[in-house]
């Protein structure tokens, strides 16, 4: 289904009526599940609310010029008809959002903060986010960022309101930096063992190669690399490696979860967020699949808990269960106490009735 | 130079960025007058007392300076138009005398400002006079470098360009790179989100740091963000990230690097109309390249920088763009071709190469050294900061042109096209009774104008106490309040840097502006005068 355009300027009926179901909640103090896609449900804490705000149908894209390098999308808009209206304009998101599938909408890509392969080398959800419109804990719909690359009047509710999975009120709307979408992406595949990809990876990222993304699987590294015809088909000639040629469906299999990797349901799916250089953890095993330059690791294991996060801690980072269920176990780490009472803090002044996707991100919050 | 330089010594953190130092003051509206918006909140002898009594207990007499002699230096930022002393000014050297700091200051409710290298252009680090400043000063060290993951962990008063000069030996440099550069503070930078010329490929501050560490106003040490690429929890790096100070106290950064480009190629070329020049810019990013800088300049600052430093710049132009090009050798030498084509198919009248280092410092140089150039024109003048959608670049030009007609004042201007970040310098001459409210008032119409055509006050100098005001025509009464909220949440007691960043509603009323909210007017059937 394409989207409907909006007009800029123009309230749209979709935007109204989501406010009104905010403002009953509010009166009956009945808490919301927001939904857009439902492609993500199965990511963040079961959400503690019965009833369910649906965001998909407020689709379309408000306002686009490519020349301003800029989008601006209701949150319901699918993540595939906005792929498609770049696509014209030889442009596309930055940050890859995954879809998992074709329903995903970019409210949820923006609410979940997840970015896909091209993530280490044209930044992130939070780095292309320039403004959001939103109803805050009181019904109200607020506006803040813009449409221009940079603004610093207040504080940045457009990053706070990014990989907040809907816990501090609806996104309706936001702007996004896009940028030109390359004419070119080869894809080299070359033999590397588990250990031996990692420090691969780290001499590359001394080479200003043109990698818009790699990963390391199955004693194989894959690298993507992107500019025009020409300046590809050149270096591919320097440096001996045949003729370019593309692999787009590996890249959609990494980034949608297609790839048989992430087909292993009968276990947890761990997602480890960790410093690009560190050794391949023979713990996790060779069976890993290892993304942006190192610093995404993924694994499908029944390695008990404490291990794997101890492991993801060890090398400076975290571990979060991405899917699947182990008793106890929340899928986000809790920030320590300090850290989470401020969490609890915010959610408090911006939230002050909770009916935003209670437990969602943390239990509690 | 400006005339009116109020030389102020806690603004040369040391001698060889004196230079920076005359920029800077070049900048500022030299007439010395007083807010009259906060009025004067002494403290009383009690609360003083008590206060220094409880900060000497781990503070040594150097680190805490009370004599009203040795405040004058931290009376002003680089706004030096408002001025304010301080209660006493703090020195630390330690987390955990900041943290004994805040707790002292929260529970005698003392307002706290922290100051980095007292730069900022927009009044942010302005003391109040109940209150202390914090200054960062003493943090001044790079504390690890890591090479392979390409970051480096840094105190808050280290230099902007003293990062990138300890990451030189690794072939790595950290982006972004504002004007003031050898003398501003990383913290300062996070607390401001600044930018620099090349932040239109490269992003701004808040693209550049994955961690900070700050004290709490009740003095826990919190880290934001992770050293990873990826977080969990709320972005709270992106909330302070241009919280000016209002949020909490940044003791620590951990910043990205990146390894310096292969090859670098920049390009200058004159227009005879500004209109052609705007339309080259829409037309270099519309043909899919995002060159490292994009910089315009109109005749009046290519002039003044002309008569300065005789960079080269092509005098009978009304406009020129600098467009800087990086990567690896291949990919300049295309997007060189592709750049240069636009610039003719928008009837450039010369277009000039630099490929070697000299030659493209030589062309920097007159952009560097456009605002004490421009300062040369006039006893004083005013610097704004707006942003704009790029379409509308040649539209507000015009319509700038206009407003300095009917002002009775010359603007120059010299900006950041590629991202639509306008830098208006407005002349005039403080000495001529009224002509500082007038540079004042069409700095506020340029403001406004920046808004209604979608854009924001602010690109990266931030609100401070200068541009509180706009900030009520740029927000609704109910986002404005939510800020208040999410300031709640930091500062229950609202210590940090008061009055500042944000206007209460009161004071938005009282101002009695007629708010135009996102093009909208209130009440729009009512007949307008
Ligand atoms: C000549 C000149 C050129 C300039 N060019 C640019 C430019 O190109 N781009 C740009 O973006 N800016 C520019 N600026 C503005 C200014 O340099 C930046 O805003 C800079 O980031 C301020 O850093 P500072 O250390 O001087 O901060 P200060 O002026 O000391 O403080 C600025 C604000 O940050 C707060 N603060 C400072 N340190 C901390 C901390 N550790 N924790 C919490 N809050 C803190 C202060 O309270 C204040 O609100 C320019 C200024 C001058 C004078």
């Amino acid at each position: 289904m394409p989207s409907i355009p909006s007009t800029p300027g123009v309230i749209k009926a979709s935007e109204l009526a989501l406010q009104e179901q905010v403002k009953s909640s509010l009166a009956d103090k009945t808490p919301l599940a927001i939904q857009g896609g439902n492609s993500k449900a199965f990511y963040g804490n079961p959400v503690n609310a019965e009833r369910l705000l649906d965001v998909s149908s407020h689709s379309g894209i408000v306002e686009y010029a490519p020349c301003e390098l800029c989008l601006t999308v209701c949150a319901g808009t699918r993540i595939v008809d906005i792929d498609a209206a770049l696509a014209e304009n030889q442009q596309m998101l930055p940050f890859e959002p995954p879809v998992y599938n074709e329903n995903a909408t970019i409210g949820g890509a923006i609410a979940a903060g997840l970015s896909g392969p091209r993530r280490a080398y044209s930044g992130s959800v939070r780095d292309a986010v320039l403004g959001v419109k939103i109803i805050n804990g009181k019904g109200e719909i607020i506006s803040f960022g813009g449409q221009v690359m940079k603004n610093v009047a207040g504080y940045d509710v457009t990053r706070l309101m990014t990989g907040s999975f809907g816990t501090l009120g609806v996104i309706l709307e936001v702007s996004l930096k896009v940028l030109p979408k390359p004419a070119l992406e080869a894809t080299l595949i070359q033999p590397f063992s588990h250990e031996d990809s990692i420090q691969h990876f780290t001499s590359l990222r001394k080479t200003g190669l043109p990698i818009s993304a790699s990963c390391y699987y199955d004693n194989q590294v894959y690298l993507r690399l992107s500019g025009s015809e020409a300046y590809i088909s050149d270096l591919y000639k320097k440096k001996g490696w045949g003729t370019p040629s593309e692999n787009n469906n590996f890249w959609q299999s990494i980034r949608n979860h297609t790839h048989d990797f992430f087909q292993q349901t009968n276990k947890p799916l761990w997602r480890l967020s960790v410093a690009s250089v560190s050794p391949a953890s023979a713990q996790l095993g060779a069976d890993s699949l290892i993304e942006w330059g190192g610093s995404l690791r993924w694994a499908a294991k029944n390695t008990p808990t404490n291990i794997v996060k101890s492991i993801a801690e060890k090398k400076s980072g975290h571990a979060v269960l991405f899917r699947g269920n182990i008793p106890e176990v929340q899928t986000f780490p809790k920030p320590e106490p300090a850290l989470f009472m401020l969490h609890q803090k915010l959610k408090r002044k911006l939230d002050p009735q909770g009916i935003f996707n209670p437990d969602r991100l943390y239990l509690g919050l | 130079m400006a005339g009116q330089v109020i030389y102020n010594v806690a603004n040369i953190p040391n001698l060889k960025i004196l230079y920076c130092y005359l920029i800077a003051n070049s900048l500022i509206i030299a007439s010395p007058h007083t807010n009259q918006d906060y009025p004067a909140m002494m403290l009383e002898d009690e609360s003083r007392s008590k206060l220094l009594f409880q900060l000497r207990e781990i503070l040594s007499e150097e680190q805490l300076i009370t004599d009203n002699e040795a405040l004058r230096p931290y009376e002003c930022d680089g706004l030096s138009a408002y001025k304010k002393l301080p209660v006493a000014v703090v020195l630390p050297e330690t987390i955990e005398q900041i943290q004994h700091i805040m707790r002292v200051c929260s529970s005698l409710f003392i307002p706290v400002v922290a100051r980095g290298a007292g730069t900022g252009l927009s009044g942010g680090a302005l003391p109040h006079e109940g209150g202390i400043i914090l200054g960062l000063s003493r943090f001044k060290n790079i504390l690890d470098i890591d090479v392979d993951n390409q970051t480096a962990r840094v105190q808050p008063g280290v230099r902007n360009l003293a990062i990138t000069e300890a990451a030189r030996e690794h072939n790595l440099y950290y982006a972004p790179d504002p004007s003031s550069q050898i003398a501003c503070s990383i913290g300062g930078n996070v607390a401001e989100n600044s930018g620099g010329v090349h932040c239109l490929k490269y992003g701004l501050t808040v693209h550049n740091i994955l961690q900070v560490k700050i004290i709490t106003t009740e003095g826990d040490l919190l880290t934001l963000g992770s050293a990873t690429l990826d977080n969990t929890g709320y972005d709270l790096l992106g909330l302070i990230t241009g919280s000016e100070g209002m949020l909490g106290i940044i003791v620590e950064i951990l910043v990205r690097l990146l390894p310096r480009p292969e090859s670098v190629n920049v390009i200058m070329a004159a227009f005879d109309k500004t209109e052609n020049a705007a339309a080259a810019v829409a037309d270099i990013i519309a043909a899919g390249i995002i060159p490292a800088g994009l910089e315009m300049m109109d005749k009046l600052a290519i002039e003044a920088v002309e008569a300065f430093i005789h960079a080269g710049y092509p005098e009978d132009a009304e406009a020129m763009l600098l467009c800087e090009l990086d990567g690896t050798a291949g990919e300049v030498l295309e997007q060189s071709t592709l750049v240069k084509q636009q610039m003719t198919n928008n009837h450039a009248i010369s277009i000039t190469e630099a490929d070697e280092p000299e030659q493209q410092a030589k062309l920097w140089a007159g952009r560097k050294s456009a605002f004490p150039a421009v300062g040369r024109l006039s006893p004083d003048y005013y610097c704004m900061d707006g942003t704009i959608p790029r379409h509308q670049i040649a539209n507000v030009l015009s319509r700038m042109a206009e407003l300095s007609e009917s002002f009775g004042l010359r603007v120059a201007n010299v900006f950041h096209a590629g991202d639509g970040n306008l830098h208006p310098l407005i002349l005039y001459d403080a000495n001529i009774p009224g002509e500082l409210d007038k540079a004042e008032q069409f700095g506020a119409e340029i403001l406004k104008l920046s808004v209604d055509v979608g854009g924001t006050i602010t690109g990266e100098h931030g609100v401070g106490s200068e541009k509180i005001d706009q900030m009520c025509y740029q927000f609704s009464d109910d986002e404005l309040s939510y800020f208040h909220a999410i300031k709640e949440a930091f500062d229950p007691n609202g210590i940090l840097n008061p009055g500042k960043a944000v206007p209460t509603l009161h004071r938005c009323a009282e101002l009695g502006q007629m708010h135009v909210h996102h093009g909208k007017l209130p009440h729009p059937e009512l007949p307008r005068f």
